[in-house]
């Protein structure tokens, strides 16, 4: 990661992780705010009306980074607001538990004060009483690290009771989890907040209508909070052009490359950087020499992409127009010599252990996936397998179930079969009982199973 | 035989499970934070899950009591979250990471490796009460792949080789 430490220079281009040195471990308070940390929400406090902060996100144009890309200010125009809207809520997803993405982590443990100013700045701009930070509870590191920054921030009147002298009081806490991917659906993560099971709610209502206790509640990820406090000092204008005229999006990326690479990581770099250099310059390359044979944009529930999709800009609109999701952009690479198979059979019995059993499709639907999946990993595949797998990623599909797991789960599965159809042919074992031996072709790479009189008299019995 | 009998009637009359003093101040704690008692159920399991390693059944209904909700629904609660253990587990839980990016970097082969040389399989704890093995998702470590991590602590990269000298520091 970076080592740079100097806040100072107007021109930042790198505002999340500036202040980052691994190796140092976090600022503390006044390390921070002399780096310029706090300086967003003082100025707020003195200078700007809630509303003028909410305008400023909306036309810095800042998109969601937990995976969705919904624009941050136009999520805040839907909170009620004036002296009757009563208690709200302003909560932080950091329940980073997305496979293959490892960049809140950085954040909250490297600069938690940056949060935990973002988290005033977003409170202060909806005009929340109470924010709450929901952590991952594997998350041990970050947890300590945040809740000493806010032990800090509020013995320095930055948070409780009257900030920094003005009328407004907020007061922030860390709440951390016990396992469960679905607690990061925005609806989950507010039941399991109030001490439920982490199943999705219905919406409409949506959460900044009716979230958390029942209260206008903003459910925002740790890295679009933490672009907040730079937007706030910086103007909307530079947050803009810190894509370096790469892309229509705005601000910069928190992206990163995990699987077979040489030298896996994250790295902040302007939005709409490319896969390839992603990959061939802060990665190293593939690891052995290998060459790359697919990948995943952002995350288990992004449509698998070709090596011939590395030159586009990854940001959220041209990565959809290409059949995926950019997800939270961090790529995870499969190199030419891995199964594309026995990944997705990997990513499909993730979702069916996290999936939270609320409704059929995905309940049932996730584990009939899997057992087919395995089937044909193991070259006991029947024919129709694939056929099914592809009604699957219709069942499951967007419409189908209550949230977004099970059409997430279906994004590399149907991406698999559109582009390596062939590998899942080779699981298929032709049916002895239905096909005779002398017309059955056997695809490429099998042995021929109709002399093994073991398996022949098994499938008799 | 006599005094077995003996023994089991006075096991009937001992109240069935206490909250120590310092569970019940965390979990007094962790209410400040919350404006309705329920939400304290996770911090409240976690309280006892620290000091006791695990959540026994009958540690519920006096959860439950302590933060005002039923102990049907912290049951609920209690068996939803992965990371609630409701059978007693080793001095030190093992949790391997499955998810693609250690697929794809060596998990199989550490998964392999942990089970050989331990001699249980997920889900189980060693004889001698030293190790349980579970499966976790994604630990968000995924340049570091493959990872581990056992109690609080987080291992990556990971490679069969590793293993023995890791589980030594863990007695």
């Amino acid at each position: 990661m970076s080592t740079l430490r100097s806040a100072k220079d107007p021109n930042y281009q790198k505002p999340l992780t500036r202040l980052i040195d691994t190796a140092a471990g976090p600022l503390d308070l006044k390390s921070h705010e002399a780096e310029g940390g706090y300086s967003a929400l003082r100025k707020a406090i003195k200078e700007l009306k809630p509303q003028d902060v909410q305008a400023k996100v909306k036309e810095a144009n800042l998109r969601g980074r937990g995976g969705a890309g919904f624009p941050t200010g136009i999520k805040w125009s839907l909170i009620p607001m004036g002296p009757d809207a009563g208690t709200k809520y302003i909560v932080c997803n950091a329940d980073e538990m997305e496979p293959g993405t490892f960049k809140d982590r950085l954040l909250m443990e490297q600069a938690p004060h940056q949060l935990v100013e973002a988290m005033a700045l977003a409170g202060y701009a909806i005009q929340a009483q109470t924010g709450y930070i929901f952590l991952r509870g594997e998350y041990v590191v970050a947890a300590e690290r945040l809740n000493r920054a806010i032990a800090e921030a509020r013995a320095a009147g930055l948070l409780g009771k009257n900030v920094l002298g003005g009328e407004w009081s907020f007061e922030l806490y860390v709440h951390t989890g016990a396992g469960r991917y679905i607690c990061g659906e925005e609806t989950a993560l507010i039941n399991s907040l109030e001490g439920r099971r982490a199943n999705p709610r219905a919406k409409p209502p949506f959460p900044q209508i009716a979230g958390l206790w029942g209260r206008p509640t903003i459910v925002n990820n740790v890295e679009t909070l933490s672009n907040i406090p730079h937007i706030l000092l910086n103007g909307p204008t530079w947050f803009k052009e810190l894509n370096q005229g790469k892309t229509s999006d705005a601000g910069t990326k928190l992206y990163g490359v995990s699987g077979r690479a040489n030298k896996p990581g994250c790295w902040e770099l302007p939005m709409g950087t490319t896969a390839r250099e992603l990959l061939e310059v802060h990665a190293g390359g593939m690891r052995g020499g290998k060459k790359l044979k697919a990948w995943l944009p952002g995350g288990a529930s992004t449509d698998f992409l070709l090596p011939e999709h590395l030159d586009l800009p990854m940001d959220f609109d041209t990565i959809a127009r290409a059949g995926s999701r950019m997800g939270t952009g961090l790529i995870t690479v499969v190199a030419e010599d891995q199964s594309i198979v026995s990944a997705v059979r990997n990513l499909e019995e993730f979702f069916a252990r996290e999936s939270c059993g609320w409704c059929t499709p995905c309940r049932d639907g996730l584990p009939w996936t899997v057992k087919i999946l395995r089937a044909i990993e193991n070259g006991q595949g029947k024919t129709g397998d694939i056929e099914q797998l592809s009604k699957m990623t219709r069942w499951l599909g967007p419409g189908r179930t209550f949230c977004a797991h099970a059409p997430g789960a279906m994004e590399p599965l149907q991406s698999a079969i559109k582009y390596f159809r062939d590998e899942f042919e080779i699981g298929i074992v032709c049916d002895i009982d239905e096909v005779k031996p002398d017309v059955c072709t056997l695809p490429a790479g099998l042995p021929d199973i109709t002399d093994d009189r073991d398996l022949a008299t098994k499938k008799a019995s | 035989m006599s005094t077995d009998k003996v023994v089991k009637l006075a096991d009937l009359n001992k109240p069935s499970f206490v909250l120590s003093d310092e569970e019940r101040h965390e979990i007094e704690h962790a209410l400040t934070h919350y404006p309705d008692g329920r939400a304290a159920s996770i911090d409240a399991l976690k309280a006892v899950q620290k000091h006791r390693g695990w959540v026994p059944d009958d540690a519920i209904p006096v959860i439950a009591e302590a933060i005002g909700i039923s102990a049907a629904d912290l049951e609920g609660v209690a068996t939803f979250y992965s990371l609630i253990f409701r059978r007693p587990v080793g001095r030190h839980v093992i949790k391997v990471c499955d998810s693609i990016s250690c697929h794809l970097t060596g998990y199989d082969e550490l998964r392999g490796e942990l089970e050989k040389q331990l001699g249980i399989r997920f889900g189980q704890t060693t004889r001698d009460g030293r190790y349980t093995l579970l499966p976790i998702c994604c630990l968000g470590a995924c340049d570091r792949g493959a990872t581990m991590m056992i109690d609080d602590d987080l291992h990556g990269p990971v490679e069969p080789k590793d293993v023995a000298a890791i589980l030594g520091n863990y007695q």
